[in-house]
């Protein structure tokens, strides 16, 4: 490999883990931004100008707290779990291709970490790795509610994967390829979107996607009325830190997913004609990478609209209950996925057609209509007039 | 629960229609301590001992607000007026020493009431600030007694008129 591709690699991949670790730390602040909208308030507005350095001071306050490891606690596997759910957390972002592009002289490197043809697999790899860094680190703090949390926690991830995979494979089916990017190429032109062709893929993947997250309405591991605080009960100062961060960088990278799978990635409409304009005007080298630019910037504007979008169905939704979230999981989520992936390889077998499972989206709509309408009134309540 | 309901999605995007709403809504918050709201005519905030209209303090040390308050935060000192003070104090007994106790104080207005100089006031105005150390707590005359460049009136109209007070955002101390 020339050294000037490696150097750009590496600056690509440099800018990548920065950005990741960047947007989590600011989405820490557009959280408590969001939910005092979302509640009628203003939010932090004190460090900085409107709050804009609170995590920087919320990182401070967390760095000078006592760190705190419980006398009967498993020393080193108390530290490796925060560890781990960082680690995890951080190298899902890797595979995500971010844009299409930079040419440099005679080199053409594309803006992604590492263009494996197995994206998705590892992606899947890396998140089921996470349930390690929670276990570990609920099993290692010794301590009754830190496990119970981290049980709840890792059967909650583990059920959830089996229904986030399915709805995946879909999409595998249509694109023939495991390659994120061959995902991303796939859906050129707006109606291409897997959003279109999988409907319903697309809101199973969402659902699961929350519940990896550990977000509200399955924020279940987290609980202070029946674990206390969860699988980090135990846990102080940065160790903690890095739990909370790693959830945050897990939104981000997950929205990244749901934008590169469903939502055309870095493509956005007329992509192809603004790209050739830029080409013609600019020249092949500066006009394609300003191109590539724009296509990052809606990459990014997706990505963000889906990290506003788990805030606002945190600060909306009331949590499950577990029986209720292991029935949503195992009954519902997992049966669905698999007509959804039955239906798509019969469209797929019956003349190419990818819009099959509209079908379901529609019978759905169809009962619960019908349903609607044979259903007893409920009389409306009258309220005595005082 | 119907089918339509168990399926969530339709309530789900409710929800959302109604949290997004609130998103842009006009916020009620107001920025303590650089805005204050107006807290009415009667409110009582800081204790202040009055002059009369020729700046003679009103305060004959009788003791009847100590007796009244239930908290038990006022303690005075009386002493009689001697000759060329008549200047100073209106009735021929004054309070040498009189002190409240801010943190004892339940701001209750009773001494304001058991008064019968309409020597004590608390004003509507100003707020009693925020002490860190102990004896910042004790509040003799130097810090009570009505100033003659700052005279308190109850019916400030322009009190009235403005929503948010610009005596109350003054810093006082």
């Amino acid at each position: 490999m020339e050294l000037t591709v490696l150097v750009i690699k590496s600056l690509v991949i440099l800018a990548v883990f920065g950005i990741t670790l960047l947007i989590a730390t600011y989405s820490t602040y557009a959280e408590r931004k969001v939910a005092a909208f979302l509640q009628d308030r203003i939010g932090p507005n004190r460090a900085g100008p409107f709050g804009l350095l609170q995590p920087i001071a919320d990182a401070g306050k967390m760095f000078f707290k006592e760190d705190f490891i419980p006398a009967q606690a498993n020393k080193w596997l108390f530290i490796l779990g925060p560890c781990l759910a960082m680690l995890t957390a951080l190298m899902s972002s890797a595979v995500i291709p971010f844009g299409d592009s930079i040419r440099y002289g005679s080199f053409e490197v594309p803006v992604q970490g590492i263009d494996v043809n197995v994206g998705v697999l590892y992606v899947f790899g890396v998140v089921s790795l996470g349930v390690y860094g929670v276990m570990i680190g609920g099993w290692a703090s010794n301590n009754k509610f830190s496990l119970l949390g981290a049980i709840r926690a890792a059967s909650q991830n583990i059920s959830y994967e089996v229904a986030l995979g399915l709805s995946i494979i879909a999409i595998l089916m249509m694109t023939g390829s495991l390659s994120l990017r061959h995902i991303v190429n796939e859906q050129n032109g707006f109606f291409q979107w897997n959003v279109f062709t999988q409907p319903l893929g697309f809101v199973i993947f969402l659902t699961c996607a929350f519940a990896e997250c550990n977000r509200t309405p399955f924020d279940l591991p987290e609980c202070e009325t029946e674990l206390v605080g969860g699988y980090h009960t135990e846990y102080s100062s940065m160790k903690l830190g890095f739990y909370l961060f790693a959830e945050y960088i897990n939104m981000f990278t997950s929205s990244a997913i749901i934008s590169t799978l469903y939502f055309g990635g870095f493509q956005y409409p007329f992509m192809h004609q603004v790209h050739d304009a830029l080409v013609d005007s600019l020249g092949s080298t500066v006009g394609h990478n300003i191109a590539t630019g724009i296509g990052t910037a809606v990459l990014f504007g997706k990505i963000f609209f889906f990290i506003f979008f788990f805030m606002w169905v945190r600060w909306t939704i009331p949590r499950f209950r577990f029986d209720q979230l292991m029935n949503l999981g195992w009954k519902t989520l997992i049966p669905l996925s698999i007509l959804n992936v039955v239906l798509t390889g019969a469209g797929l077998l019956f003349d190419k057609f990818k819009y099959a499972t509209w079908l379901i989206v529609i019978v759905m709509i169809i009962m619960a209509a019908t349903n609607a309408i044979k259903a007893p009134r409920r009389k409306p309540v009258t309220v005595p007039q005082l | 629960m119907t089918l339509a309901e168990r399926m969530y999605l339709p309530a789900i995007l409710g929800g959302l229609g109604i949290t997004i709403r609130h998103f842009f809504m006009k916020k009620p918050t107001i920025q303590y301590p650089e805005v204050k709201r107006y807290l009415g005519p009667i409110f009582r905030g800081h204790h202040v001992l009055k002059r009369d209209e020729q700046g003679r303090e009103r305060c004959t040390a009788c003791g009847l607000c100590a007796v009244a308050c239930p908290a038990e935060a006022i303690s005075m000192v009386a002493a009689e007026r001697k000759k060329g003070e008549e200047a100073l104090y209106r009735e021929e007994k004054y309070a040498a020493v009189y002190e409240i106790n801010m943190l004892r104080c339940i701001f209750c207005g009773l001494c304001e009431e058991a008064c019968p100089k309409q020597a004590v006031y608390l004003r509507h105005d100003r707020m009693v600030p925020v002490f860190t150390e102990r004896d910042q707590v004790i509040y003799g005359k130097d810090r009570l007694v009505e100033k003659l460049d700052d005279r308190y009136i109850r019916n400030n109209p322009d009190a009235q008129a403005t929503p948010t007070e610009p005596t109350l955002s003054r810093s006082v101390g």
